[in-house]
């Protein structure tokens, strides 16, 4: 297995407030993982580490193994892309001119518009569904269609590391599946893909590696297949449940007992 | 001889001081992300004032002086309105109610420093506090007029890292820019913007906060973009000073009275338009 982004024993915190000490993760290349865990665990916090939004009080976060705060801001943005939460975008933008906004760490201050970034932008919408949206003010949209330019912006960014924080949250079951098999299809095109789910039985189908965490430390990683039983489900959720193969997939699938 | 030397300074200072506060108003709207953090709403513009003031009361209140007091007393005041939000994000609404209350307690140090002052200093800038182009020539314009240049050039590399910060915090580092390098640079623009206008027209409110919203609407741009901005302002000062010098002839308002006059309309407007969204 090879990892070219990495977390050694990094200690994460807001201030005052430890929230993860000594977390290490090598993110698989090509996979698709996702991090599990109850609210307030410390995925995103996990996730934002990587994408240097927080700098670990302890420990280093390393691509190529450089550690990331060495890089120039945008060189990083080429390689790794991330999706936050909570997005709102400028007042009055269009669907195409905010995916467009994607390509900032390929310009620079004074650069016009090249044939790379409109091939780059063009591509984005097609693979997230929202190349019909082109023209609409995005505040007229649905939420998961705003989902999917969001998406589509990232995409624009051409990384080939894509970091998402609760990326299917608010959105309803056709538009969660509709962008978990769009994360798996960037997958096997050669991305890799980690993404901070809710929805444990939705990460047993699509995901390649599962993370779960509970107080900030990773409790288990592997294939789902590997490690999701009753046992890890009590430990991390403190869920009583009943793990059975998903019907449709063969994935592991977690019922909550009564 | 009379267009030259009288009328053409007036106008271009118009124009150009106009675009200025337009810039100045779009860059901190973008700043702030929100439509009521201009900077003559937060009290930049006292600030600057409060620094115009004290180069002339305790200095002797040259050009040079003029401008570099405005100019420190702006960022003083960005800095007091930073380090007071700081808890809350620079982005929100708390960030706008801090600065109009530094804005009010700047108010009523800029009276007292007006009443303390000797009698001839205090009358002249009384007369000026209230935002005036009344007897601008060429001798006094000049000088703002090269700063502004140059601040508009500084502006012109900074505008799309500034652009891309509007999508928030979070996106705009990880798609590449340095927010921690881009805040203090776009901050010490933005408040040469309004202080450089400060220094010779006293404080025009009203241009820098109502500009960016209306130029954003008539070209149909997204955001808060920069040259609708500029545009708007530069013809809304220079209507402004129209009407000041029509309206009463032969008497002629300083034009911060009728920018004031329509800008607390639409300051109270606007107030309401945004306390009520979610």
């Amino acid at each position: 297995m090879t990892s070219r982004l990495a977390a050694q024993d990094i200690t994460l915190a807001y201030g005052d407030r430890i929230v993860s000490s000594h977390v290490s993760l090598n993110i698989m290349d090509g996979a698709f993982t996702a991090i599990v865990g109850p609210n307030a665990c410390g995925k995103s916090t996990l996730l934002k580490a990587f994408v240097r939004l927080l700098t670990p009080t302890a420990g280093t976060v390393t691509f190529d193994g450089r550690d990331v705060s060495a890089y120039k801001p945008k060189a990083l943005a080429r390689e790794v892309g991330f999706l936050p939460q909570g997005l709102v975008a400028p007042e009055g933008i269009a669907v195409r001119r905010l995916v467009a906004r994607g390509r900032y760490p390929h310009q620079s201050p004074l650069s016009t518009w090249s044939a790379a970034d409109e091939r780059a932008v063009t591509e984005a919408m097609a693979a997230a569904g929202v190349s019909d949206l082109a023209g609409r003010p995005v505040e007229e949209l649905s939420g998961g269609q705003r989902q999917r330019v969001w998406v589509a912006m990232v995409l624009a960014q051409e990384t080939r590391y894509l970091l998402l924080d609760e990326p299917t949250t608010f959105l309803d079951i056709t538009h969660q599946y509709e962008l978990l098999r769009l994360f798996a299809r960037l997958r096997d095109e050669g991305r890799t893909v980690i993404a901070v789910l809710h929805d444990i039985n939705q990460a047993c189908r699509f995901a390649d590696h599962l993370v779960a965490m509970r107080d900030g430390h990773i409790v288990a990683q592997g294939a789902p297949a590997d490690i999701v039983d009753a046992a890890l489900m009590r430990k991390v959720f403190d869920l009583p449940s009943i793990v059975v193969p998903d019907p449709a997939a063969g994935t592991p699938m977690v019922i909550p007992t009564p | 001889m009379v267009i030259r030397d009288w009328r053409l300074p007036r106008v271009s200072a118009a124009l150009i001081f106009g675009a200025s506060l337009g810039l100045a108003g779009a860059i901190f709207q973008n700043v702030t992300r929100n439509a009521l953090g201009s900077p003559d709403v937060i009290g930049l513009d006292a600030g600057a004032y409060t620094g115009a003031l004290v180069a002339i009361t305790v200095l002797s209140g040259t050009s040079v002086q003029l401008a570099v007091g405005s100019v420190a007393g702006g960022l003083l005041a960005a800095a007091v309105i930073y380090v007071l939000s700081l808890k809350a994000g620079i982005s929100g609404m708390r960030l706008v109610v801090i600065g109009i209350a530094v804005n009010a307690i700047l108010m009523a140090v800029n009276s007292w420093i007006e009443l303390r002052a000797e009698l001839e200093v205090a009358i002249a800038a009384s007369g000026w506090s209230a935002g005036s182009l009344n007897g601008v020539d060429w001798d006094e314009v000049r000088l703002p007029f090269l700063i502004i240049g140059g601040l508009m050039l500084a502006l012109l590399g900074l505008s799309h890292a500034m652009h891309q910060a509007a999508l928030g915090d979070e996106l705009a580092t990880t798609s590449g820019v340095s927010l921690n390098r881009l805040r203090p640079l776009i901050v010490l623009v933005g408040v040469g913007c309004t202080a450089t206008v400060t220094a010779v027209a006293g404080p025009i409110v009203f241009i820098a906060l109502a500009a960016p919203q209306i130029g954003r609407r008539l070209a149909g741009a997204a955001g808060v973009p920069l040259l609708p901005a500029a545009l708007t302002g530069a013809v809304l000062l220079l209507a402004a000073d129209l009407v000041a010098q029509l309206l009463l002839a032969p008497v002629a308002l300083p034009v911060g009275v009728v920018t004031t006059a329509i800008g607390g309309c639409y300051l109270i407007w606007l107030l309401a338009k945004e306390v009520r969204r979610p």
